[in-house]
């Protein structure tokens, strides 16, 4: 891996999560900043602007995976996803985006549905 | 009597409502777009606010001051402030947008740096403090000092530019609501910035989309630092008053 395009600064909004309910399915929402950069692009001075993407994305509620998904160049900047959770009890909730140039960002929220 | 005075109001009320035609850019676009900007959680302009939220409690500069030191909690402080911008600043003796206002902060209070106009930190101090308007109504400041800007504006909105020989008007005022290529023409109300635009994958400030259209009409662009964009911001705000603040919304 060089050094030329560094990983970008992430960060994160996480929504839905306060409005779980105890063994009912709820909608986990997530955005992360990123600007899936598709490797298909010219700079001002003609040079291919490399290929920065994340790959990946994974939730796991109590190192158990309950959703993932793999993400390609198609993709736009700031991904959005959203998913289906349905927990029994209070957990921990993972949530980790890998990518390109050794890219990786995580956050763990504690849950407790009501 | 009463009731005479009650039917008379009623009318005012009709007609100013059936001549006011202004539609903001969100009533141009998709219902799936339009989610995207009413919906916060999918909203990706609030990664933005997010930042903001963190840099107005950060100090910026040797003086080692926060925004939040002088202006306590934004939600309450800032709340109605955007709507009121370009205004007139004493100190410099002329009129300055959000984005100059928060540099004028930063110069005056912080001894920091200004930043420019679409770096990110300044964008989102701007989309932050901008969020605490939201869904107030446009409020031009009644400061007749501001007046020959907003004059200079509306000159600039109605003259021909650029090899296209296009105005402002000619689109957006007489051709609003028809198709130029793919996209529908909006009004023009800049009613949401700084917005995220889809073209831009990113928040761009209210200059940077008027700098679109200008180089659109294929003519060259006012340098960043002239009088030209504010005094288009000035009378855009103007022409939008009384329509509610979106910022920060989501553009095609």
């Amino acid at each position: 891996m060089a050094d030329a395009t560094p990983a970008p600064r992430a960060r994160s909004l996480i929504h839905g999560l306060d409005a779980l309910r105890r063994g009912q399915p709820g909608e986990v929402r997530v955005t992360l900043g990123h600007p899936m950069e598709n490797g298909l692009r010219h700079d001002g001075y003609g040079n291919v602007v490399p290929r920065s993407i994340v790959t990946r994305f994974e939730c796991r509620l109590d190192d158990q995976l309950v959703f993932a998904a793999d993400l390609y160049t198609a993709v736009a900047a700031n991904p959005y996803l959203a998913f289906w959770l349905k927990a029994d009890g209070p957990g921990t909730l993972r949530f980790d985006w890998t990518g390109d140039w050794g890219f990786s960002h995580r956050e763990t929220r504690q849950i407790n549905p009501a | 009597m009463k009731r005479a005075t009650g039917i008379a109001l009623l009318l005012v009320a009709v007609s100013a409502q059936a001549e006011d035609n202004r539609r903001s850019g969100l009533q141009f676009m998709s219902p799936a777009l339009q989610a995207l900007q009413r919906d916060d959680a999918q909203n990706p302009a609030m990664l933005a606010v997010q930042d903001g939220e963190q840099l107005w409690s950060t100090a910026a500069g040797s003086s080692g001051k926060r925004c939040a030191d002088c202006h306590g909690e934004a939600p309450r402080s800032m709340a109605g402030v955007a709507a009121r911008y370009p205004a007139w600043d004493a100190a410099i003796g002329g009129a300055l947008n959000l984005s100059g206002r928060i540099n004028a902060c930063r110069v005056r209070h912080q001894q920091a740096n200004a930043l420019p106009g679409e770096h990110a930190d300044l964008l989102a101090l701007a989309a932050y403090v901008g969020l605490q308007s939201r869904g107030q109504p446009l409020r031009p400041p009644d400061d007749p000092r501001l007046d020959p800007l907003r004059q200079q504006g509306q000159v600039l909105w109605s003259r021909r530019l650029g090899q296209l020989n296009l105005a402002c008007l000619h689109c957006h005022d007489q051709r609003a609501g028809l198709r130029l290529g793919g996209a529908t023409i909006p009004q023009g109300h800049a009613t949401g910035y700084p917005a995220y635009r889809l073209e831009w994958q990113g928040l761009g400030s209210l200059q940077r989309r008027l700098r679109g259209c200008v180089t659109g009409v294929r003519a060259e662009p006012w340098a960043p630092d002239a009088p030209e964009w504010l005094a288009l911001e000035a009378w855009l705000a103007q022409r939008a008053a009384g329509m509610a603040v979106e910022t920060p919304a989501v553009r095609p």
